[in-house]
């Protein structure tokens, strides 16, 4: 039988691909990036670097960053919370998670947003849990009810609590990595099982142009140290903080990102590492860094390119929209992403349920987003010949008598090929009017509701949801922070 | 030929040419044009006509950087002779900018500035990871109307309600307004911080320091 053909997206062409890559090495020979974190600097040394404490500024050799990209693995495997189940982070394996780190949930009741609290978090982990095509959770949400000193680590003791997903997650505060590795070895039975099973990955952000802050550095190192893979999110914006031209902001990635994955090799080869990122095309009128527009994914699809070109595992803010509510703009920027990253062959996806530039969570359009991905996960699948022959031999009897909707053919193969949608609407007419003629928003709130109502949240056993306790409450006093705020009780 | 010195003064700022504006800011002392004239008749004339390009959607953000770069470069050799002659200008007013500490974001807190400066103002611009107390420092030195704090993340936005208390512990906080602004801040969190304005956007922010020092535009 012949093979079926996965559809694939490659927006760069394999002379413009060695061009961008030839630029990047030389800029990061000649100009170098600017490490603000005195340890990595003397790291760069070390590794025979010219690294200048005046200007931060740390110049990378061609013969460095091809030595680390040769440790850096190709493929990470991630496991869920059990460590039973596993999730290939390399090739072209795609999976999606919520878009991290808002700071406002949509209240669909008001349609307006509000600022998120503890249990918003706990909703937001459950229904990801629940989510079939929401492969990783992520600490979607930094809540208010919690100092903001310890609000790092306190989102992951939350993911860890209510859903069984790995985390995509990260540091507020240098001081936050400590605890929040505990967490994650508390999980795993200690630090060296961990790092045999990673649970998590942390996002880290260098500071456009050519810059990775103090805390950005810090996290590179320790994660590296630990076993955790980094998620590398340059994130240029065209003609503010990157050149103008997608081809030349391209470049800048790259070298933002070799700089990133360079410190990490330095400090343990093969330490596991995510060519990643959230770049925009910055809009000129409003100074604001629309996810939904077509250049930025255009950004992502291609530096996605890129990191495969150069053997790593990929990352990308995609499948969001800059809409401030579940109207139209919302499904096409989050629909088109989502499909446009699926062909990209983009291994992880942060995006499903945000809106505003990155910075709402909407718990009904991570049902709608769900959805979504599901479509482009059919998309990606292709079109596969099921039998040998195809279809030939159904029409030998064929006469006046002849359908398919009574063929044993079709009771076969129909839920195989065919996804039939949850919250898109596919009534006759009369049909949705009866039902009150509701949006797919609404639709998606009863859906939230349903989820959240009939499925239990997969707490860990009482041991470990205590551990985690004790270190969540340790780094809160170490804080000077004396009670947390309470948990919903299930 | 004045009339032809102010008019090119006005293109130099439409343009936003630095250089030529400097330029025509040196020929106007060479030739003895009270420096005051030359910003009334020449370079304001000239950033109103931005004002109203950005207005009509012809102008986007990097002419507006460019026209407030050049409106900078004139006033910064005008200024000095102006503030010796003991005259001065009626300018709109008089801001300290920055991004509060700990923060280093300052892509908004330059569109910011730069549209202040467009817009008339005289921008003390303090960067980013500005120190608390020196904002207000700054303050008062320049006898400011406006602090304008930016932050870009939720850690370091609580900066700005410090900022607020940092005034009234001083008892000065009846003599500064205060506008944040920044990706997680809303008009909600200057309220509750007891902060006088927010400003969404850059455009959004002039809009409001304007309105804040009682001159809006109608």
């Amino acid at each position: 039988m012949i093979p079926g053909r996965r559809p694939k997206l490659d927006l760069l062409s394999p002379a413009l691909i060695d061009q961008i890559l030839e630029e990047a090495f030389l800029v990061l020979e000649r100009t170098g990036v600017s490490f603000e974190n005195p340890e990595a600097r003397e790291l760069f040394r070390q590794a025979g670097q010219a690294a200048d404490d005046g200007t931060q500024r740390v110049r990378l050799t061609p013969r460095l960053v091809e030595r680390c990209l040769a440790t850096a693995p190709a493929v990470i495997d991630l496991f869920d919370r059990s460590g039973e189940k596993s999730f290939r982070v390399g090739g072209d394996e795609v999976h999606f998670d919520p878009g991290s780190s808002g700071t406002r949930i949509l209240d669909h009741q008001t349609l307006r947003e509000r600022k998120p609290v503890t249990s918003d978090l706990v909703s937001i982990a459950r229904l990801t849990d629940v989510l079939a095509h929401l492969h990783f959770q992520s600490t979607a949400l930094v809540p208010s009810d919690i100092p903001g000193e310890i609000a790092d680590a306190y989102r992951l003791f939350l993911a860890l609590l209510f859903s069984s997903k790995p985390v995509v997650t990260g540091t507020f505060r240098v001081a936050g990595f400590g605890p929040m590795r505990d967490l994650l070895s508390a999980v795993r039975g200690g630090v060296e099982a961990l790092r045999a099973k990673p649970l998590a990955i942390f996002d880290a952000c260098p500071s456009p142009p050519l810059r990775w802050s103090r805390l950005t550095s810090q996290s590179l190192i320790d994660c590296a140290r630990a076993g955790i893979p980094s998620e590398l999110i340059s994130m240029g914006m065209t003609g503010a903080t990157s050149p103008a031209t997608i081809s030349g902001t391209l470049v800048q990635h790259v070298v933002e990102n070799l700089a990133g994955l360079c410190l990490t090799q330095i400090v343990r080869p093969g330490a596991p590492v995510i060519f990643g990122g959230s770049p925009s095309s910055f809009d000129m009128r409003q100074g604001t860094t629309p996810m939904g527009a077509m250049e930025t994914m255009m950004i992502d699809c291609a530096y996605a390119q890129l990191g495969k070109r150069l053997g790593l595992p990929t990352h990308a803010y995609m499948a969001l929209s800059d809409a401030k509510t579940n109207d139209a703009q919302a499904g096409f920027e989050t629909g088109i992403g989502a499909v446009l990253a699926a062909l990209a062959g983009i291994n992880v996806i942060s995006g499903p349920g945000m809106l505003d530039y990155e910075s709402t969570i909407s718990l009904e359009k991570m049902v709608i987003d769900d959805e979504i991905c599901a479509l482009a996960y059919r998309l990606i699948s292709g079109i596969v010949p099921r039998e040998d022959p195809l279809a030939a031999h159904l029409f030998e009897e064929f006469g006046p008598e002849t359908d398919f909707l009574k063929s044993a053919h079709t009771r076969k193969w129909y839920r195989i090929e065919h996804l039939l949608p949850g919250v898109a609407d596919r009534d006759p007419y009369d049909a949705w009017e009866a039902k009150g003629g509701r949006t797919i928003a609404d639709r998606a709130a009863d859906r939230v509701k349903d989820l959240l109502a009939k499925n239990p949240p997969p707490l860990p056993d009482f041991a470990l949801a205590a551990e985690l306790r004790r270190i969540i409450e340790a780094d809160a006093r170490a804080n000077g922070i004396s009670g947390l705020p309470d948990l919903p009780v299930f | 030929m004045t009339p032809d010195l102010f008019s090119a003064m006005a293109k130099a700022v439409v343009d936003g040419d630095p250089e030529t504006a400097a330029g025509l800011a040196r020929t106007a002392l060479e030739t003895r044009i009270p420096p005051a004239e030359a910003l009334e008749k020449g370079f304001i004339p000239g950033i109103q006509t931005v004002g109203e390009l950005w207005e009509s959607g012809d102008y986007f953000l990097p002419e507006l950087i460019a026209s407030a770069g050049a409106m900078k470069a004139a006033t910064a050799i005008l200024r000095p002779v102006l503030e010796a002659s003991g005259s001065s200008v009626a300018g709109t007013g008089t801001v300290v900018i920055g991004t509060v500490e700990g923060d280093i974001h300052d892509i908004g807190k330059n569109l910011v500035s730069a549209m202040l400066t467009a817009n008339g103002f005289k921008v003390v611009d303090l960067g980013a990871d500005v120190k608390l107390p020196d904002f207000i420092e700054a303050a008062e030195k320049s006898s400011a109307d406006l602090i304008c704090l930016s932050a870009l993340l939720t850690t370091t936005m609580l900066g700005q309600r410090r900022l607020i208390e940092l005034l009234t512990d001083r008892g000065l906080r009846g003599r500064f307004k205060v506008l944040v602004g920044g990706a997680p801040t809303s008009r909600k969190w200057a309220q509750e911080i007891g902060a006088d304005g927010y400003g969404e956007s850059a455009p959004a922010a002039v809009r409001e320091a304007l309105a804040l020092l009682g001159k809006a535009k109608s």
